[in-house]
């Protein structure tokens, strides 16, 4: 078998309608288009954020695979965006480091929602997105794994669709005493591509991407709505249908001319 | 080739949209204004076995060494001069030290040197004195406020002057600093903070306090978007007609607020909601957003509902409007549909919670081009997978053979013939 992936150019895409030819297209296309994550500030790369913003409007912009720091106060309210694009499945992990000399009195619950770019709260397929921390544990880390981004949706719908998604961080229990004691947080933010099978019929003409003074855009910019591996799929599928034929078609005809035909010797 | 197209289309499309987010970016320098208690109890040493006047001193000075260019920079002062025990004017001890302006940093250093601890603890006054210092213009606005004790001059209650200074809808947000600070300076800290959307943070060391500062007026550098004040009417008739931008309003407790935006065929309404809870509030709570006709036929709605410690409930809707056929519009342009945007919130305070001002409300307002219409759940109506592949495969085998049979069966009808 032969995994081929992220055909985003052309040769690429010639390379696999090559492999749908041979009937040989491998289920790795499945993968394809995937944004690896990048690492730690290459060349060129902004470097992660070490704040975070207090509001929607003030959210700091992270890139999947960027690890966002930020150092603040219990209680604080703290919010993250990052941008997602369709097909891409995102996850979320933040974690919370209350210093060892800190004198908290009890525990305290501890929580990151992940609303869409028009500001509605998204739901986590699984993971813990609120966690209680003992009054004598220091670390607490969350995780949301979030639904897969679709192209398009119905209005009425609340399917997440491509822009900016921003992360609010913060503690919901906490006892009065514990407030505004000081603490590091930590937020990464990864994004898989879930292939062509979340790929649907039409498309945002612009991404989810208002009210906020940072901007946020994947790292080789919003997708255009026209590329599918569906196209290989259907025009493999098309070939194959064809050679299909034709050999359906040989067969009926035995090994050659019929006997007696006139002209064979 | 691909790559290209991608670039193109994605730097396009989110600078337009950008376009019609809001104000573009404050270019107004910000106003920080840093607000110092220097009140008797001040004195006390009990931040590192230094006193707590010490602590603030050489906090200032490594903050006024790192505060970035571009923001103007004031000192208030509350507490600062009179020592005697008259209440009356002992409250009104606040005074600017360092005027709201570009830094003179050794001047504002050697103005800080000369406080020592003094008088009583006028917080509410000092912030009203220090919202009037930051009055004018446009810029971000901050206040950052640092005290050791709870305000003593009652009953002008400091966070209720908070509130209402954050109601003037000028942007102005509080950031409170307690300097090893008891239960009541705690609670009446954080009410402030909470009031205008600003932080609490309790300091128990030197620096803390220095870099917690210097954060917030890091803070205050980072342009952000400002809103536009607006006020929603009681019904859609009345409302405002809204363009797309970033908008601010107040609501009571259980109030609709109305707006009206105009979306052409074509187009698509986005807007978002944060009705934020700046005061304490019951634990369950919910935001609705609903987008109606003229006539009042709903369209489309978004609702958020919560419990539990917040400081917004938000929500969004979309309405993409179709594009009309090409015969209706000959007769010059297509009529814009005036939409109703309605907010309501499910929001409700304790008894003895201040009802006014409302509660802040945060409307984000954008008109794009509308979507592609979708005609099919799958991409273009194309196929992919094992099983399409497989029945491809097989009808066309199958097609191949029934062709073959019945070319042979003509084949051979046309000899016997």
């Amino acid at each position: 078998m032969r995994t081929v992936r992220t055909p985003r150019t052309a040769i690429a895409a010639a390379l696999l309608a090559g492999a749908a030819l041979l009937g040989l297209i491998a289920p790795g296309t499945a993968a394809a288009a995937s944004p690896t994550p990048a690492p730690a500030a290459s060349d060129g790369e902004p470097p992660a954020p070490t704040e975070a913003g207090t509001s929607f409007r003030a959210a700091t912009a992270v890139r999947p695979g960027q690890r966002a720091t930020a150092r603040a106060s219990t209680g604080d309210y703290l919010y993250w965006q990052f941008p997602a694009d369709a097909g891409d499945r995102a996850t979320v992990r933040a974690a919370v480091t209350l210093p060892e000399s800190s004198a908290r009195g009890a525990g305290s619950t501890w929580r990151i929602d992940v609303y869409d770019g028009l500001r509605r709260r998204q739901a986590c397929r699984h993971g813990s997105d609120s966690r209680t921390l003992a009054a004598d544990a220091r670390t607490v880390t969350l995780t949301c794994h979030l639904r897969t981004v679709r192209g398009w949706a119905e209005p009425w719908s609340n399917d997440p669709l491509p822009g900016a998604y921003y992360v609010r961080l913060t503690a919901v229990r906490l006892a009065a005493a514990d407030v505004g004691l000081p603490f590091d947080a930590a937020l990464d933010v990864s994004a898989d591509a879930v292939g062509a099978a979340a790929d649907v019929d039409g498309s945002l003409a612009q991404p989810l991407v208002q009210g906020s003074s940072a901007t946020v855009e994947p790292e080789d910019g919003w997708s255009s709505g026209w590329w599918s591996t569906r196209w290989l799929w259907t025009a493999g599928g098309a070939v194959l249908a064809a050679l299909a034929g034709v050999w359906g078609h040989s067969l009926t005809r035995g090994g050659g001319r019929p006997a007696g035909v006139p002209g064979r010797p | 080739m691909c790559g290209l197209l991608v670039t193109l289309t994605g730097g396009l499309s989110p600078v337009a949209a950008r376009a019609d987010a809001g104000e573009p970016a404050a270019k107004e320098a910000p106003k920080v204004e840093l607000v110092l208690d220097v009140s008797g109890s001040m004195r006390a040493r009990d931040i590192d076995g230094q006193s707590r006047m010490a602590a603030a001193k050489q906090a200032f000075n490594e903050v006024l060494d790192a505060v970035p260019a571009e923001v103007r920079l004031g000192i208030r002062t509350l507490g600062a001069d009179y020592p005697g025990k008259d209440r009356k004017t002992g409250c009104k001890d606040t005074r600017q030290l360092y005027p709201v302006g570009p830094l003179d940093r050794t001047e504002a250093k050697a103005a800080v040197a000369t406080l020592t601890p003094t008088g009583w603890t006028p917080i509410g006054p000092a912030l009203l004195g220090a919202a009037e210092d930051l009055e004018g213009g446009d810029a971000t606005r901050r206040i950052v406020l640092i005290t050791d004790g709870e305000d003593t001059c009652a009953p002008l209650d400091p966070c209720v002057v908070a509130r209402e200074i954050a109601a003037k809808g000028i942007h102005l947000t509080i950031d409170t600093l307690g300097l090893v600070p008891d239960a009541k300076t705690r609670a009446q800290l954080v009410c402030i903070a909470e009031a205008t959307g600003g932080t609490y943070t309790s300091v128990q060391h030197t620096d803390e306090l220095s870099s917690r500062v210097s954060q917030l007026v890091d803070r205050a550098a980072k342009p952000v978007l400002t809103p536009v004040a607006t006020e929603g009417a009681d019904r859609c008739a009345e409302a405002p007609l809204l363009r797309p931008g970033l908008y601010t309003d107040r609501e009571v407790f259980g109030q609709h607020r109305w707006y009206r935006v105009e979306v052409l065929p074509g187009q698509e309404l986005r807007a978002a909601v944060s009705v934020a809870a700046d005061r304490p509030v019951h634990r369950d709570h919910g935001v609705l957003l609903r987008a109606s006709t003229l006539a009042g036929r709903e369209i489309v709605r978004g609702e958020a509902a919560g419990d539990g410690r917040t400081d917004v409930m938000s929500t969004g809707l979309r309405y993409p409007r179709p594009d009309v056929d090409d015969a209706d519009t000959d007769d010059g342009k297509p009529a814009a549909e005036t939409v109703c945007l309605r907010v309501s919130n499910s929001f409700s305070a304790p008894a003895g919670v201040k009802t006014t001002p409302g509660l802040p409300v945060e409307l984000s307002v954008a008109v794009v081009d509308g979507p592609d219409e979708a005609g099919d759940p799958a991409f273009l109506g194309l196929g992919r997978g094992w099983w399409l592949l497989g029945t491809l495969t097989l009808v066309g085998f199958l097609a191949g053979l029934l062709w073959g049979w019945i070319s042979r069966w003509r084949v051979t009808v046309w000899r016997t013939n």
